[in-house]
């Protein structure tokens, strides 16, 4: 009986390892994706004043510092019991937009383009994005210019390309200015062109990955998103929808702010990430997924015009609500598609301009959630002040950690499907990490804890003994 | 009554008045030395350590700030020593507090950081203290953070010596000095200060700032506060 380990899991953002476990006749078992790392930034923040939080809480990841700067000040809106001007409302949600176009160009190009384009039982020394520029020069260009765009418009509003301090309590240090608002829109033809280019490569290519599109988590769960009142998508903004695999709303129109409600947190020996359900059905039978996938599941459409046709032929091909977490990359390249779009909506209204762009006051409230959409789903803060401003108390409840349990099982069926016993090809093994990719996971956002544990994959016997260990030198 | 005195001051003859200090006499001639405690207008305490020079016969280091200028004096303001003696009081600012740049209210608008940058300061040899220190939030305007203060003093000569008010005092000693407000009692409940806001100008780092202020946000400049503090004097 015996245990297969891969660590580091490799093209992710932060530290995991997995192990497999075996039964006698070698057969897989079980699977258990370990984040390994801890961040503690929920005790971090004790002590500090909450004005400082939304600059502080985008410490948390150097990938999506937007979105939990855009969910932290929303909490800190609520600590000081203010209205956010409208110009800064949508300001908050151009940056928000530019980030997520950033990090789905990194997640798909640069981090599982490799295995699509090169083969997931190719060489791995030439699996990553080197590779890719040696094969598809093009794929590789459109990847890097995608994810300048993308930093480039958080760059123009924010001052700086990454943890721009730019957005704050009650909205938006300083307004857009007419030449920045212009280069920006000057960018968005060749983004939109290149998302496209992407996606068409994408949607031809799709049969050839058929056997993992049928193997990577695929099973039914919840999904989980914020939708407009319109049921467009929501990023900054709207309310919690969550739908089960046959589109039954189990949640609608939502307030994010009774997300304790809502959700549950266990937590296991093994891991320090955090798994999340959904309270009514409970652990683990409430699994659900955020993120690309699950948000277009939950939404009606998308909102723009370009991207709802590619969401109809998404429908048509995969049915209305596709169940593989594979189809995580598809759903992320027609959100860029989205986000480009809506950029160009927001910007093209001269009212984004407005110089009314702050709200202040003084500590109104003693607690406040805040919400947005990462790019790899529903991210929540919370805190708690006392009356003068200090932060007493945090809770962080990250898209990476409502994704955990369906990350798990994703593993466990990939291995299921392509390890027999401890003799495996590395191909295989990368199959268990591409399930993990898919989802986009950052486990640096989720783990409020310290550490560097790079991807190990751990094969263990039934008495628990090791019997083939996969490691790979951090980085 | 003033005289007189004429002395050498990084191998250039300079004249001075009898009353002014080593610091004082270098900037008239455009000599630099860093200071951070030092304020024009303030009286001068000699506190930060950062203004120190070398002056010829003297085996300890003098601080220009409160060095009077005597007859024949042969002074260095700038030397390998001097520049390694000062990166390492800046070094210990750093290490005695929590000083988290990335996310501090006066973030490239800092003193400190800049003094550090100045002298090229790139990284700590020392361990930091990591104190666990307070953060007063209780005035309803101002915010005093103790992990970003240098106990330079500026803000307790400013308020007794141009506000009149004397909010500010340092209280205990070494690792265990703290500003404190009105003999130790939260700055909200002071019956002293005047909310006048000067010692929160004349701040060299984020330990006092204006409530709401957020990240690297610069602070509101006030005209007046330079001419009360005598920057006049100097023009």
């Amino acid at each position: 009986m015996s245990e297969i380990i891969i660590e580091p899991v490799t093209r992710i953002e932060g530290h995991a390892k997995i192990t497999i476990f075996l039964d006698d006749a070698g057969e897989v078992r079980d699977a258990h994706f370990h984040v390994t790392q801890v961040r503690g930034f929920e005790r971090i923040a004790q002590g500090r004043p909450v004005h400082e939080m939304p600059s502080l809480m985008a410490r948390i990841c150097g990938i999506c510092p937007v979105s939990h700067l855009v969910a932290s000040a929303k909490a800190c809106d609520e600590v000081l019991g203010v209205s956010v001007p409208p110009v800064a409302v949508r300001l908050r949600r151009v940056i928000n937009l530019a980030q997520i176009v950033q990090s789905h160009a990194l997640s798909f190009f640069h981090l599982s383009s490799p295995d699509l384009l090169l083969g997931f039982d190719s060489d791995p020394a030439a699996r990553n994005i080197v590779g890719v520029a040696e094969h598809a020069p093009e794929l590789a260009r459109d990847g890097i210019a995608l994810r300048k765009f993308g930093q480039e418009i958080i760059e123009r509003l924010g001052g700086k390309r990454v943890h721009p301090a730019w957005v704050v309590p009650g909205g938006v240090s300083a307004p857009l200015q007419p030449d920045q608002r212009d280069a920006i829109l000057a960018t968005i033809p060749d983004a939109r062109a290149r998302a496209i280019r992407a996606l068409n490569w994408f949607k031809a290519n799709l049969a050839d990955w058929a056997e993992e599109a049928a193997r990577f988590g695929s099973f039914p769960s919840l999904y989980m998103g914020l939708v407009h009142e319109t049921g467009n998508a929501a990023y900054s903004d709207g309310e919690l929808r969550i739908v089960d695999q046959r589109g039954k709303r189990l949640l609608d129109g939502a307030d994010p702010k009774r997300y304790q409600e809502y959700f549950g947190e266990s937590v296991e020996p093994w891991s320090y990430l955090k798994s999340t359900y959904y309270k009514p059905m409970g652990y683990p039978e409430g699994i659900y997924r955020v993120g690309p996938l699950a948000r277009l599941n939950v939404v009606d459409q998308l909102g723009t015009e370009a991207a709802d046709q590619e969401l109809a032929e998404y429908r048509a091909r995969l049915g209305r609500y596709p169940n593989s977490s594979f189809h995580y990359h598809w759903a992320r390249l027609i959100e860029i598609v989205h986000c480009i779009d809506m950029v160009e909506e927001l910007l093209a209204d001269p009212g984004i301009l407005g110089s009314d762009v702050r709200a202040r006051a003084a500590i109104n409230r003693t607690e406040g959630v805040g919400v947005s959409e990462a790019p790899r789903g529903t991210l929540f803060h919370h805190y708690k002040v006392d009356q003068d401003g200090i932060v007493q108390w945090v809770n962080l409840v990250i898209a990476t950690g409502h994704n955990n349990l369906a990350m798990n099982r994703s593993v466990a069926q990939v291995a299921k499907h392509y390890v027999k016993g401890a003799d495996v090809r590395e191909g295989a093994l990368n199959r268990v990490e591409a399930v993990i990719r898919t989802y986009d996971p950052c486990l640096s956002c989720s783990t409020h804890a310290v550490g560097q544990m790079p991807m190990q994959v751990d094969i263990v016997d039934p008495d628990g003994a090791v019997v083939r260990r996969l490691s790979r030198d951090g980085g | 009554m003033s005289e007189v005195r004429t002395l050498v001051i990084d191998g250039h003859d300079v004249a001075a008045n009898s009353d002014q200090t080593l610091l004082s006499v270098a900037r008239e001639n455009g000599i630099a030395i860093p200071t951070l405690c030092h304020l024009e207008g303030l009286t001068d305490i000699g506190a930060c350590r950062l203004c120190m020079v070398e002056v010829e016969g003297s085996k300890k280091l003098l601080p220009a700030c409160v060095t009077s200028v005597q007859e024949g004096m042969r002074v260095t303001t700038n030397s390998e020593r001097l520049l390694e003696y000062r990166r390492r009081v800046i070094e210990m600012f750093f290490l005695e507090r929590n000083h988290v740049c990335a996310v501090c209210v006066a973030n490239n608008s800092c003193e400190l950081q800049s003094a550090a940058r100045a002298l090229s300061l790139t990284h700590f040899e020392l361990s930091p203290l990591h104190p666990e220190v307070e953060v007063d939030a209780t005035h309803e305007r101002f915010v005093l953070d103790q992990n970003r203060c240098i106990l330079c003093g500026r803000c307790v000569r400013v308020c007794d010596e141009i506000e009149g008010a004397h909010v500010w005092d340092i209280r205990g000693r070494g690792a265990n000095a703290r500003l404190v407000s009105d003999m130790g009692t939260p700055w909200g409940e002071s019956t002293t200060c005047t909310s006048c806001g000067k010692c929160v100008q004349v701040c060299p780092t984020g330990a006092l700032f204006e409530k709401g202020r957020s990240v690297a946000e610069p602070k509101a400049r006030r005209p007046y506060v330079p001419y009360l503090v005598g920057h006049h004097r100097r023009a």
